[in-house]
């Protein structure tokens, strides 16, 4: 086996990987209860798929331009994703949404 | 696999387009909208016309989005519900529609290349750029020289939209509205600011690159100056609007406005002194070819400074509007 398949299947593996945690992350965002665990699934598919996925491509085109551009593409991703998440977070606590996991502790709840 | 994959994205267009039309909720519509202009972007990408593709994902994607924001800030959240002529509006839709699908029989097939589309005056252009123009982008070399004219129009139809906008909504001047949250943007939110802080100069670094690299690969005048734009929204955004306005004050942005049809049209005067004709660059310079290159770096710079210009005034006009 030479090096060229070795690269083809890491890069397979990598990218494979990054679709497998946007549909985990898709799949949380439909289905989790309520807006911040919905954002932490979603938060998912900007964060680590990308960069995955990216490192996936990085090892496809080798030591060429190409991947000096994924590399600053991924970069901005992964300083903008988690920004935006953040925000998005502190705008809704802001706008007066409380999670619904997180009651505060009464002595209702245990009756 | 192309087909399968602008299958997937045109059927997706569709949804969204559906979502758009049956939601009520204003702020939804227009997220929706920005989703759909990105996948509008990747569908472009996918038939090979990055430069289109850019455009959409810059300015619909991008500005139109803040821009619409903006203007839903000044306005209620939630659609009027109207029952008005709702028969007579199907119609005209359904007619429209059956027509369009029905003009689409005599189309060629995607992709032919005995389509009249490719047979005209594409392959002319393709031959005499490599002659007389001699950069890589075909697009630019269209856009810039070949149809000057047209670009020259586009450029001075942006002009009119933003003078239309700002004799509507009033231009702000210098002063920003007192007293509000707003006039501060987010400068007590720690991450999004030290963030932005980081992004907006390669932002504007890479709006450069666009502007100047449209020789060369997909890019110009239009899509520079959206980025430019989009990058000094974000420093207002989470700096304030006092300290964009300190960084390029209005006077400035009126005068970008107006410079940027100027250097376009002056170009053109330039050339016919020289005694070529009207936005015939290869007059500019001893060597045709080089006065072509000249002439589609000056004609971009104009593009680039009026869209950046006409954007920003725009979002300042709506910014600065009490919301009450």
């Amino acid at each position: 086996m030479n090096a060229g398949t070795l690269l083809d299947i890491a890069s397979w593996l990598l990218m494979s990987a990054g679709g497998v945690f946007i549909l985990v992350g898709g799949i949380g965002a439909l289905r989790l209860p309520d807006l911040y665990t919905r954002m932490h699934a979603a938060g998912v598919t900007d964060s680590i798929a990308p960069a995955l996925i990216l490192g996936g491509l990085m090892l496809q085109s080798g030591l060429t331009l190409a991947t000096v551009k994924l590399v600053a593409i991924l970069l901005f991703l992964l300083l903008t994703g988690p920004t935006a998440s953040n925000a998005l977070a502190s705008a809704s606590l802001l706008a007066g949404n409380r999670t619904e996991l997180a009651k505060p502790y009464s002595e209702e709840d245990d009756r | 696999m192309t087909i399968v994959f602008s299958l997937f994205l045109l059927t997706l267009l569709v949804v969204t387009a559906v979502a758009i039309v049956r939601t009520s909720d204003l702020f939804a519509a227009v997220m929706l909208s920005g989703i759909f202009s990105l996948m509008l972007a990747a569908t472009f990408f996918l038939f090979d016309a990055p430069d289109v593709a850019l455009t959409e994902a810059a300015v619909g994607a991008g500005i139109s989005t803040v821009l619409l924001l903006g203007a839903l800030s000044l306005t209620a959240a939630s659609e009027h519900a109207s029952s008005r002529n709702r028969v007579l509006a199907l119609f005209v839709v359904i007619t429209t529609t059956l027509t369009v699908i029905y003009a689409t029989f005599d189309k060629p097939a995607f992709g032919d290349p005995a389509a009249p589309i490719h047979q005209h005056v594409a392959p002319w252009y393709f031959d005499t750029t490599r002659e007389a123009i001699d950069i890589p982008n075909v697009v630019t070399a269209v856009l810039a020289s070949f149809r000057g004219y047209d670009t020259l129009g586009e450029v001075f139809v942006v002009f009119t939209a933003g003078i239309g906008v700002l004799f509507l909504l009033g231009s702000p001047g210098n002063k920003p509205r007192k007293s509000s949250a707003d006039a501060r943007g987010l400068r007590h939110y720690l991450i999004p600011r030290m963030v932005g802080r980081m992004l907006i100069p390669f932002i504007l670094l890479f709006a450069l690159y666009v502007q100047f690299h449209g020789d060369f690969s997909p890019g110009g005048g239009f899509q520079a100056g959206a980025i430019f734009a989009a990058a000094m929204i974000l420093y207002s955004l989470l700096e304030g609007e006092k300290r964009a306005l300190a960084a390029v004050p209005s006077a400035w942005l009126h005068a970008m406005i107006a410079a940027g049809a100027l250097i376009y049209g002056g170009v053109g005067v330039v050339t016919m002194l020289l005694g070529g004709n009207f936005l015939d660059y290869s007059v500019l310079s001893q060597d045709p070819i080089a006065g072509q290159h000249l002439g589609i770096i000056l004609i971009e710079a104009g593009v680039g400074i009026t869209v950046a210009g006409v954007l920003l005034s725009v979002y300042h006009a709506f910014a600065a509007r009490d919301s009450s």
